[in-house]
């Protein structure tokens, strides 16, 4: 008895959690309310059907409780009924997946105008390389990597040379353009997350791995390492700024290129 | 992961043809009382240890087949060297064949009782069997010596993981071989057919782990002498 | 008109011959210590899991804290979170659910079930108690190690695993692959064995699809776990061979703290792939015995036959085997190639409709039945709630894109703890209150079960159901502390305080469950050799608890299904298996 009220608790309490709690999601920065749609619609289809079960369980376990004298029915199966649940639920199925490869064509689909810009994660750290002047990222490798070239590129590799490098500081990114997020590591596994873009994947040394967007909303965002990396893990944090094209532009003349920090090393070296 | 995926589909078509002859589409709660000899569809009479010894090769098979797997998955990366493989393989894998060769001897002289062919063939396969060992210890030394087992060397390292885990598993079955050599030994000359027969399922069980382990092993060769690059190829063909 | 199939009609001769042949032990110590008898065994994987389990609770008490109260707890720092996270993750999945439901209830309920004397190979059974036992006590040096146990994560991921700003590099991470290749060895002789008795050990009369669903869930769920756990075994070699040897399976060439690596041209990927190939079977091998027990407690306790057994059969096979298929879900955004995110989404999706049909076919058991609230019985509803809940917030983290803004999030976190942490633990509980009557002779108090039951249920939805939408925020798992978050309001530091009171809470509750385990013991009521009239073979022995050999002098025959529950024209609402069909009685229209 007490346990069919609970199950009916159960299901009414989630639902008004779901609707009045405070805690959902951050308002979307990118082209990604796609994604959102699909988690929507699965929301939508999946709390019907808990609804609808747990609250069929409770009436069950409420009409059907023992009483005195009373006899269970005996029905070992009942085929029509059993094809139409697979049916229905197969369609469910359907509903929510058919909309999620959809969105999945295109989240692995790049555009061909994305700009490219590459993450570089390291304990526990965010670096990033814009291709310069020339569109065309440089050559890389760990074997490179020292305290002047920190992210490995190849230093006789003439695509390289104006390659903006931007250490310790925020990435930006123009509003409305899209861009194909190249996503390198030199040590373990990290991944480049900022939840108001949605899109995350991870990072893999000796491989390069990719995501891409469109951010849509100006503002500072912050992003997270969303793959366990060893005890800084938790403060491995970076920002992302999103601003119009016309400040991006400012932004970016400040940034030094691959060269131009080699430049004083260089010197040095020769004295 | 082709391989073990294929390998787990070969699985699957069997359990599913058993289950499917287990009446599974049969509606249990119409049937009562025992169903007749005819269609008894229970333990059949076939010896429990030969069972569990398919059940335990089952595992093994899927234990060498994703270390296949692992194997292809490395190899199909851009940057993979092959090793040259030492000349004494060729020369093992001729002696774990004899050593197979003696059991299967030695199962058709436990089904005629004789207590001699046993014997012989029993230790015929153990000394084989050994010497098999020994000449995987000699393809790992000139491999040493030649220095692959740096640790930037993965099929270095590939080769040694597959062949000691290969060998670990020849060294158990050598301690199943033994103690079956020992009864063999013990029993006297001129004894029975029946007291002979009891050796039978065990001089079986160890012939079936050793052609068990033969396979696997030229599986394993074909793939370290690269016989199996095409398919790799093919493989990659279809993912890409 | 009964409509009898096979007309055999009266008592039949028992089988002719004992296939088992009945080790007899001789001393104390091969009585209850080195044992050979599948209930001991059982009883000993069950009472190690059960304390290793408690490790892992209080463990899972002092994460709940930190993250709740950060800095409240002054000893536990990063390094120490992510140590307790790891042990927690594989205690919880490996060294207690599979261990109780395959090594416990399969050791007991297999030769019970299925009318044997024994297990088949009865020596390689104690050996896989003690290996299985040595794994665990690896698995505790861990602590004591020098550096600590390893804070890898559960998953062990390469390379960080074995890399020096991970705490426990030095021996708590070779620690913990030796442990976890001991417990395959110890895992894979314990289950050879449950195959090939199911194969070859059952009584005359016990066809396969006579079997009650608790055996075919621990029959598929062992044969998955023998295909699956080779795949960790790989990798756990493998990683040993890259931490101890210096090996590059998994490790490229990497610059960790500013330092270059020796290893060249490994594949972190790699372990992934292996991982996961025996990661999600795992999901299913903890997963299905939980389904085959529930099903026999709500089919018991409803009085009613399971409704749609040759349906349950067939999706427990096909969930079984469609699960070796789907476990690069795990890896959808792990950077493998893209294209694989179509197909392992599609197959993982398709899981959901067996699934689904065992869900509505345990309803549809309620449906019309005669339903006694009783302690196993609750558990099981709340079984039903949990995984419900679990399973179709898997429906999220399965379709692929939907996965990406939720993975590695607490969404996650909160996803599996609902569907395989809390589901099948209040399936033990439920399997517990159960069979402890015929294990020890005694019922377990229920007014205490009962407040054991409300306690855990409600407490653990309350938990794990908030948690879900911390992680739709954006909150990512495996963080000690959150930290300042700018998209996270402050009130979720309110929730998390409410989880942690609530875990605590659910925790305590667990003593009592403790408290009533051994209590009932000696207090507990008798409980005869049937107190909940189930029809199944283990409660037709002849002594409670069974004695050596189960079965007196004869072995069981069976004449019938395993839920000849309130047959039409039946005197009693139970026939049991092992009970002839009387010669002349009609049982009323079956169909």
């Amino acid at each position: 008895m007490a346990i069919a009220v609970a199950l009916a608790l159960v299901v009414v309490g989630s639902v008004v959690f779901h609707l009045v709690s405070p805690w959902w999601w951050t308002p979307i920065a990118s082209n990604w309310g796609y994604i959102d749609d699909t988690l929507i619609i699965t929301f939508w289809i999946t709390g019907v059907v808990f609804a609808a079960v747990v609250l069929f369980m409770a009436y069950c376990v409420l009409r059907f409780r023992h009483r005195e004298g009373q006899r269970a029915a005996y029905e070992p199966e009942n085929k029509r009924l059993e094809c139409w649940l697979a049916i229905g639920t197969g369609i469910g199925v359907i509903a929510m997946l058919a909309p999620g490869l959809v969105v999945w064509k295109q989240f692995v689909t790049v555009p061909d105008d994305a700009a490219t810009v590459e993450i570089v994660g390291q304990q526990w750290q965010w670096s990033y390389r814009l291709p310069g002047a020339d569109g065309r990222l440089g050559a890389t490798d760990v074997a490179h990597v020292t305290p002047e070239n920190p992210l490995g590129l190849a230093p006789n590799d003439p695509h390289g040379q104006d390659d903006v490098i931007i250490q310790g500081d925020q990435l930006h990114l123009p509003l409305g353009k899209p861009v194909k997020l190249l996503l390198r590591s030199l040590d373990v596994l990290h991944n480049f997350y900022v939840p108001e873009f949605r899109a995350k994947m991870d990072m893999i040394p000796g491989v390069v791995t990719y995501y891409w967007l469109t951010p849509t909303r100006n503002g500072t965002f912050e992003a997270l390492c969303a793959e366990l990396c060893s005890i800084g893990h938790a403060f491995m944090r970076g920002g992302v700024v999103v601003e119009p094209a016309s400040n991006y532009q400012a932004w970016l003349q400040q940034q030094k290129t691959f060269a131009q920090l080699q430049a004083p090393s260089r010197t040095q070296a020769r004295n | 992961m082709i391989v073990i995926l294929t390998f787990m589909v070969v699985l699957a078509g069997f359990g599913g043809w058993w289950l499917l002859r287990q009446g599974l589409a049969s509606k249990p709660w119409l049937e009562v009382g025992i169903p007749g000899e005819a269609d008894w569809s229970g333990p059949a009479p076939r010896p429990t240890a030969r069972l569990g010894l398919a059940a335990f090769l089952t595992v093994a098979g899927s234990l060498f087949a994703l270390l296949v797997s692992a194997y292809f998955m490395r190899m199909g990366m851009a940057d993979w060297r092959a090793l040259p493989m030492p000349i004494v393989l060729w020369f093992s894998t001729g002696l774990l064949m004899l050593s197979s060769l003696a059991l299967q001897t030695t199962v058709s002289a436990a089904r005629r009782s004789e207590l001699d062919g046993i014997r012989s063939g029993l230790l015929a396969a153990g000394v084989s069997a050994l010497a098999f060992l020994a000449g995987q210890m000699l393809a790992w030394r000139e491999l040493a010596e030649a220095g692959y087992f740096a640790a930037s060397n993965p099929a270095g390292a590939f080769f040694c993981l597959v062949t000691a885990i290969h060998g670990l598993h020849m060294l158990g079955g050598l301690v199943a071989l033994y103690r079956t050599t020992v009864r063999a030994f013990a029993i006297p000359m001129g004894s029975t057919p029946q007291a002979i027969g009891a050796l039978r399922l065990s001089v079986e069980l160890c012939a079936t782990y050793w052609h068990f382990l033969l396979v696997v092993w030229l599986a394993l060769f074909a793939l370290l002498m690269r016989w199996a690059d095409e398919l790799i190829e093919i493989c990659r063909g279809l993912l890409t | 008109m009964a409509d009898v199939a096979h007309g055999v009609a009266g008592p039949a001769p028992a089988a002719e011959h004992d296939d088992v042949e009945l080790y007899h032990p001789k001393s104390w110590v091969t009585k209850y210590v080195f044992s050979q008898d599948a209930k001991v065994i059982a009883i000993q994987y069950s009472l190690t899991a059960l304390a290793i389990g408690l490790v892992a609770l209080v463990l899972s008490w002092l994460m709940r804290m930190q993250l709740a109260f950060p800095g409240f707890l002054t000893f536990i720092d990063a390094n120490f979170y992510y140590r307790l996270i790891t042990m927690h993750g594989m205690i919880m999945v490996i060294y207690l659910l599979t261990a109780l439901f395959l090594g416990g209830f399969g050791n007991y309920l297999i030769p019970l079930m299925l009318g044997a004397r024994d297990m088949v190979f009865p020596y390689v059974n104690m050996l896989s108690f003690w290996i299985y036992f040595l794994a665990v006590m690896v698995l505790v040096a861990g602590f004591f190690a020098p550096g600590g146990p390893t804070g890898a994560g559960w998953t062990l991921y390469p390379p960080q695993a074995i890399l020096a700003a991970t705490p426990g590099q030095q021996w708590g991470i070779v620690i913990m692959l030796a442990s976890l290749m001991l417990f395959i060895i110890g895992f894979t002789m314990g289950g050879l064995n449950y195959v090939v008795t199911v194969l070859q050990g059952r009584c005359r009369g016990m066809t396969l699809m006579r079997m009650p669903l608790t055996i075919w869930g621990i029959f598929t769920a062992t044969v998955m776990a023998l295909l699956a756990f080779p795949a960790l075994f790989v990798g756990a070699v493998m990683m040993t061979l890259d931490r101890l040897v210096g090996t590059s399976f998994f490790m490229p060439s990497i610059i960790a703290m500013g330092e270059r690596l020796a290893h060249k041209g490994g594949s972190p990927i790699l372990f992934q792939h292996l991982f996961w190939f025996f990661g999600h079977p795992e999901v299913y091998i903890v997963a299905l015995p939980a389904f085959g027990i529930v099903s026999d407690l709500i089919s018991t306790h409803a009085r009613k036959n399971i409704f749609g057994y040759r349906m349950m059969v067939w999706a427990l096979v096909a969930i079984g085997a469609l699960s070796f298929v789907v476990w690069a879900h795990h890896m959808y955004v792990s950077g493998m190639h893209p294209a694989f995110g179509f197909f392992f989404a599609t197959t993982t999706l398709i899981i959901a409709i067996p699934t689904a049909i065992k869900v509505y076919n345990w309803i549809l058991t309620l449906w019309r039945g005669d339903i006694h609230l009783t302690v196993p019985m609750l558990f099981a509803l709340g079984f039903i709630v949990t995984f419900v809940n679990g399973g179709l917030t898997g429906l999220f983290l399965g379709n692929v894109v939907v996965d990406v803004p939720l993975s590695d999030t607490m969404f996650v976190v909160a996803h599996f703890h609902m569907v395989m942490g809390v589901a099948p633990i209040l399936v033990v509980f439920g399997a517990i209150y159960h069979w402890y009557p015929k294990i020890t002779g005694r019922m377990l108090n229920e007014p205490l079960g009962k407040l054991h039951f409300w306690v855990t249920f409600l407490g653990a939805y309350a938990i794990f159901f908030p948690m879900h939408y911390i992680g739709l925020m954006g909150v990512p798992r495996r963080y000690h502390e959150m930290g300042a978050m700018a998209f996270v309001p402050p009130s979720t530091v309110d929730l998390n305080i409410f989880i942690t009171v609530v875990a605590l809470i659910v925790g305590a509750a667990q003593l009592v469950f403790l408290f009533n385990l051994f209590w009932s013991l000696r207090r507990g009521r008798p409980s005869g050799g049937n107190p909940w009239r189930a029809t199944t073979l283990e409660w037709q022995t002849p002594e409670t608890p069974p004695a050596h050999g189960n079965w007196g002098k004869e072995l069981p025959v069976v004449y019938r299904w395993a839920y000849d529950y309130s047959v039409p024209g039946a005197a009693q609402d139970f026939l049991p298996q092992n009970q002839p069909p009387e010669p002349g009685v009609t049982e009323g229209v079956r169909a």
